[in-house]
């Protein structure tokens, strides 16, 4: 797309695209890394995780600061009204997947050093779709690429397959040994909360892809698996 | 085929596509306008739906005014002004030679960018149409078109004390919304409204918008604006024009979100073309 005659306000767009992009690279250490602080009982990357969560709350409100403003004063209409309401519904997603995987990390610092490695690695194998979910989320968003966004939410249900596999597996667990039902009431909150998300990678492609396009993807054409 | 609105680009001749439940109170077909050798309108067609605000935008130069005007046909009076293809209003071309135009000009009224009222009275300013065309039955059912006039145009508060002062003494958004009174006391069936903001204050402007607002319950509205967001705020449909071309015509809404055309979207979002 060419640029617009007032320079500023093409400059003021990128900017609001960097911030969403480098928001979104920020929460997507988040997951893996809270992931993996579960994975090898790593207390000391969990509260790291646990830390970063206020620099995206933060990030977050200087993007909405920045929306608010762009849109007193420069009005934006079609693309651009678009790209606005993206970068501001997408970085109200961001901020859920950065409180959730703070939420995970969170849970990581309570669980039994002792509990099952393959507890444990139950989880650390969601967060590798999930995480992949994200980044090519924000890949459609940074190359404006519909087609992209567009398969980033026809797979979801292989997220809620994972999960159901998963919660099975964890219930099978907390069955066969009754002492891992603390931390396995733990493993199913974070597989939970990698579910949801995977719904919110879901709404973020959405967004993205009506930015690009104009048009809503609508529910009746999401494949059911 | 002439009582429903066209959706989305008009470059394909003949095609129109969804059919909104909107009557057309005018039909225009392969309008070409020429001042002298020079074409300044290249075969638009556009429907016109009644009780509604009809919005024409586009860069400065692109016939905004020019295809306004055939509407009315106000470029009769403008010397080697030649305007070919139908307007259809009730069944009637406007340009059949059966059409009388000072009879057609007090059914399509129009205001000006520039507020003129006549350098008289206020009440003369609304009396003078309605008693030119005979549509009043003596004194009091004169005063009564100016009084109705002048309340739906928004403005008999600020003015029934002082009807026998000057027009011209009004001050400039009053003064336009005395020359809406005047373009409604001949009880029109449209309003042709060019850039009729662009010279007042955002205080005036709201007034007027919000009068554009109420009149279209009654009146079929076509208003050329420059500001977008004008556009957006007063008119239900929006017709983008670029180099004398009809480029795309749509709902206000899809037209400011998302516009079909690459030209639409670099006009309103300010890029260059
Ligand atoms: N009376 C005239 N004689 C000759 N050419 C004219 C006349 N009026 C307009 N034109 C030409 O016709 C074209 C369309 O002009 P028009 O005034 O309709 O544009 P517009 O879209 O209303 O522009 P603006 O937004 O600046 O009012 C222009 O190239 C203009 O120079
Ligand atoms: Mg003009």
């Amino acid at each position: 797309m060419s640029d617009h005659i007032v320079s500023a306000f093409t400059e003021e767009l990128e900017r609001l695209s960097a911030d969403i992009l480098r928001m979104g690279g920020i929460v997507e250490e988040m997951i893996v890394d809270s992931c993996r602080a579960v994975l090898h009982n790593d207390l000391e990357l969990a509260a790291d995780v646990i830390e970063r969560d206020p620099q995206v709350d933060r990030m977050e409100a200087e993007v909405e600061r920045q929306i608010v403003s762009l849109i007193a004063r420069r009005q934006p209409m079609a693309h651009d009204l678009r790209s606005v309401f993206a970068a501001l519904k997408v970085s109200g997603e961001l901020e859920r997947i950065g409180d959730l995987s703070k939420n995970i990390g969170k849970r990581a610092l309570n669980l039994d050093a002792a509990v099952f490695p393959a507890m444990r690695s139950g989880v650390a194998r969601m967060a590798g779709p999930v995480s992949r979910q994200l980044h090519q989320v924000l890949n459609a968003y940074a190359s404006g690429n519909a087609a992209e966004a567009k398969a980033v939410w026809e797979t979801d249900d292989e997220i809620d397959q994972h999960y159901n596999a998963l919660f099975r597996e964890m219930l099978t667990y907390m069955i066969e040994d009754p002492r891992s039902i603390s931390d396995g009431a733990h493993m199913l909150f974070m597989a939970k909360n990698l579910e949801r998300i995977g719904d919110h990678c879901t709404n973020i492609a959405e967004f993205v892809f009506f930015q690009i396009t104009g048009e809503n993807l609508v529910q009746q054409d999401r494949p059911k698996l | 085929m002439d009582d429903t609105l066209g959706n989305g680009t008009t470059m394909e001749k003949g095609v129109l596509p969804d059919a909104p439940e909107t009557s057309v109170r005018m039909s225009c077909r392969n309008i070409n306008v020429f001042y002298g050798e020079k074409q300044a309108i290249y075969d638009v067609s556009l429907q016109i739906a009644d009780r509604s605000v009809t919005a024409l935008i586009g860069p400065s130069g692109c016939g905004k005014s020019t295809f306004l005007r055939c509407l009315n046909r106000m470029n009769d009076t403008i010397e080697g002004c030649r305007v070919e293809g139908e307007i259809m209003m009730e069944g009637k071309d406007i340009n059949s030679p059966v059409i009388d135009p000072v009879l057609l000009r007090s059914r399509v009224g129009m205001v000006f960018q520039k507020p003129n009222p006549f350098p008289k009275s206020i009440y003369e300013n609304i009396a003078y149409g309605p008693r030119i065309h005979g549509l009043a039955q003596g004194r009091e059912d004169m005063d009564e078109i100016v009084e109705k006039s002048l309340r739906r145009a928004g403005l008999w508060e600020e003015v029934k004390d002082r009807l026998n002062l000057a027009g011209t003494s009004l001050s400039g958004g009053q003064q336009q919304r005395l020359c809406i009174a005047r373009a409604i006391a001949v009880r029109p069936e449209v309003i042709l409204m060019d850039e009729p903001c662009s010279a007042l204050d955002p205080i005036a402007t709201a007034r007027i918008e919000e009068l554009i607002d109420d009149l279209r319950k009654r009146y079929c509205i076509i208003i050329v604006t420059h500001s977008m967001q004008q556009a957006a705020r007063v008119s239900q449909r929006t017709a983008f024009f670029h180099l004398g071309a009809l480029v795309e015509v749509g709902d206000t809404d899809q037209i400011f979100t998302s516009p079909r055309d690459r030209r639409t979207e670099d006009y309103i979002t300010g890029r260059f073309g």
